[in-house]
């Protein structure tokens, strides 16, 4: 509870500081709205953005998979032969440094201009992989090079090494690669759907960026305020995980 | 001699920005405790290496003698901290294709003769185990495959002089205790470990990585109670000290 409580307290202080300058300076309404309108806005918006959260959350989901499968795979074939390692290395790293922004227009057209879901997932999918790539390979790669050696003078089959020795000494590193990849896959698919600046995803960026435009600033605050909570609530559930894994790794 | 358990003959370890390591010539025969000593980096834990197999040399030959089957303890538990200690204990017969019941059960008896005190701690994780109780557990997974030649590379070094005077009598008990015999080879920086434990001891010269000289030790293994004391022991860890001194690296022995 005493972990729980100063945060609580120091976030309700803000709100009230914020609800009371907006009262006493008169702040106009689509400039900077107050909490309260905000909430309100939240309430009466709260079928639709659901619906919308639902939709960013699916998609931000669907990429993350995809990252875990193609980050996980490939860097469990790359663990196992050096020379595909340094092959694939820089290529890695490149799609880690290229702006997901900048090849949205790309992925657009590939995934077909009625699919903007499908590029969405896509971009979100990218800007996941390469944490998950990183932590899997790094976590791979971990365990005691004396351990390695035991397993060696053993004559431990490859399963064996991996299932028995990589793999959970790669736990702790995979599930904070997770961690990284849950946050970035939420913003990747925010980006994205920013860009495809389509309506067809009806995801929470479409939501922001319709209430922009109408200038319904307590709307577009409570669309983020719904992203805020979605980011929260997945860091929390893999905080969790990690912790049970930590706990039962000892 | 009968035929040797392991043997390196003029064996050469090149490793890139060292100087090279060797040619080395040694022979262990079935049973013996031979002692390796030598300044840091003189490839001691090499050595070692190339008898267990797991390092080849580049020049002459490191010789699997008929037995194989090797075990390893290193100089730090090298426990998987993730599973029991039991299941550590069992890994070399589990990876072996040992049945898990089986592996587990001949596990609880090595663990009985290696670790007194351990039985209770076996479901424990190594991390919850003393310095001392996680290297008996690491002593014990070497013993579970009934080894032939047993390698230690300085495996008491980080343990406290009480703790590593318990373990040296234990692994006597464990090496008498055994028929036929292991044969013993074990890295050490520790002349009084050296005589104590070993029937011979080899000499690594820091400069060259070849073997200096050869010792053998007085008295017969296990040693006696209070043999520490004896002026044989005294005199055999004098000399040996002075061969490892002759055998440092210049800078160091100028000091």
């Amino acid at each position: 509870m005493s972990r729980i409580l100063p945060p609580l307290l120091l976030a309700l202080a803000l709100l009230a500081v914020w609800e009371i300058a907006c009262r006493a300076l008169a702040v106009p309404a689509y400039f900077l709205p107050p909490p309260s309108a905000i909430a309100a806005a939240l309430v009466q918006g709260a079928p639709v953005l659901a619906g919308s959260a639902w939709q960013t959350f699916r998609m931000a989901l669907q990429a993350l998979a995809v990252a875990c499968g193609l980050g996980g795979g490939l860097a469990l074939a790359v663990s196992l032969s050096r020379p595909a390692e340094r092959a694939l290395h820089p290529l890695a790293v490149a799609l880690q440094v290229t702006p997901v922004v900048a090849i949205a227009p790309l992925v657009m057209i590939w995934s077909g201009l009625d699919h903007p879901d499908r590029a969405v997932t896509a971009l979100a999918a990218a800007v996941a992989f390469f944490p998950v790539f990183s932590g899997v390979l790094a976590g791979l790669k971990s365990a005691d090079p004396d351990l390695e050696r035991l397993f060696d003078l053993y004559g431990a089959s490859p399963l064996q090494r991996l299932w028995r020795l990589r793999l959970p000494a790669a736990l702790p590193f995979i599930l904070e690669g997770l961690r990284v990849a849950a946050g970035l896959a939420v913003i990747g698919a925010v980006v994205a759907e920013f860009v495809s600046g389509s309506g067809a995803t009806q995801g929470l960026a479409w939501r922001l960026l319709e209430a922009g435009n109408r200038l319904r600033t307590a709307d577009m605050l409570a669309a983020l305020a719904c992203l805020m909570a979605m980011g929260l609530t997945l860091n929390a559930v893999i905080g969790a995980l990690e912790r049970a894994v930590r706990a039962r790794l000892g | 001699m009968a035929e040797s358990v392991a043997a390196l003959r003029g064996a050469v370890v090149r490793y890139p920005g060292r100087r090279p390591i060797g040619p080395v010539d040694l022979a262990v025969a079935p049973g013996e405790i031979v002692a390796v000593i030598g300044a840091s980096g003189a490839g001691k834990s090499t050595l070692l290496r190339l008898l267990a197999g797991l390092e080849r040399p580049v020049e002459g030959a490191a010789v699997p003698g008929p037995a194989r089957r090797v075990a390893f303890v290193f100089q730090a538990p090298t426990l998987m901290p993730w599973a029991s200690t039991l299941a550590n204990v069992a890994l070399p017969l589990e990876l072996a294709g040992t049945p898990r019941r089986e592996a587990r059960a001949r596990a609880r008896a090595a663990a009985a003769l290696a670790a007194v005190g351990l039985g209770d701690r076996l479901t424990a994780r190594p991390r919850q185990l003393s310095g001392g109780m996680a290297m008996r557990a690491s002593l014990a997974r070497a013993l579970v495959v009934e080894p032939e030649l047993l390698l230690l590379d300085e495996p008491f070094a980080a343990l406290d002089s009480v703790t590593r005077r318990r373990l040296i009598e234990d692994l006597h008990r464990l090496w008498a205790g055994r028929a036929p015999r292991p044969a013993i080879v074990f890295v050490t920086h520790d002349v009084d470990e050296a005589v104590y434990l070993a029937g011979r001891s080899i000499v690594l010269d820091a400069a060259s990585g070849r073997v200096a000289s050869g010792h053998a030790h007085p008295g017969d293994l296990p040693r006696p109670a209070g043999w520490r004391a004896d002026p044989a022991f005294r005199l055999a860890a004098e000399r040996l000290a002075e061969a490892l001194a002759a055998a440092m690296p210049a800078a160091e022995t100028a000091l």
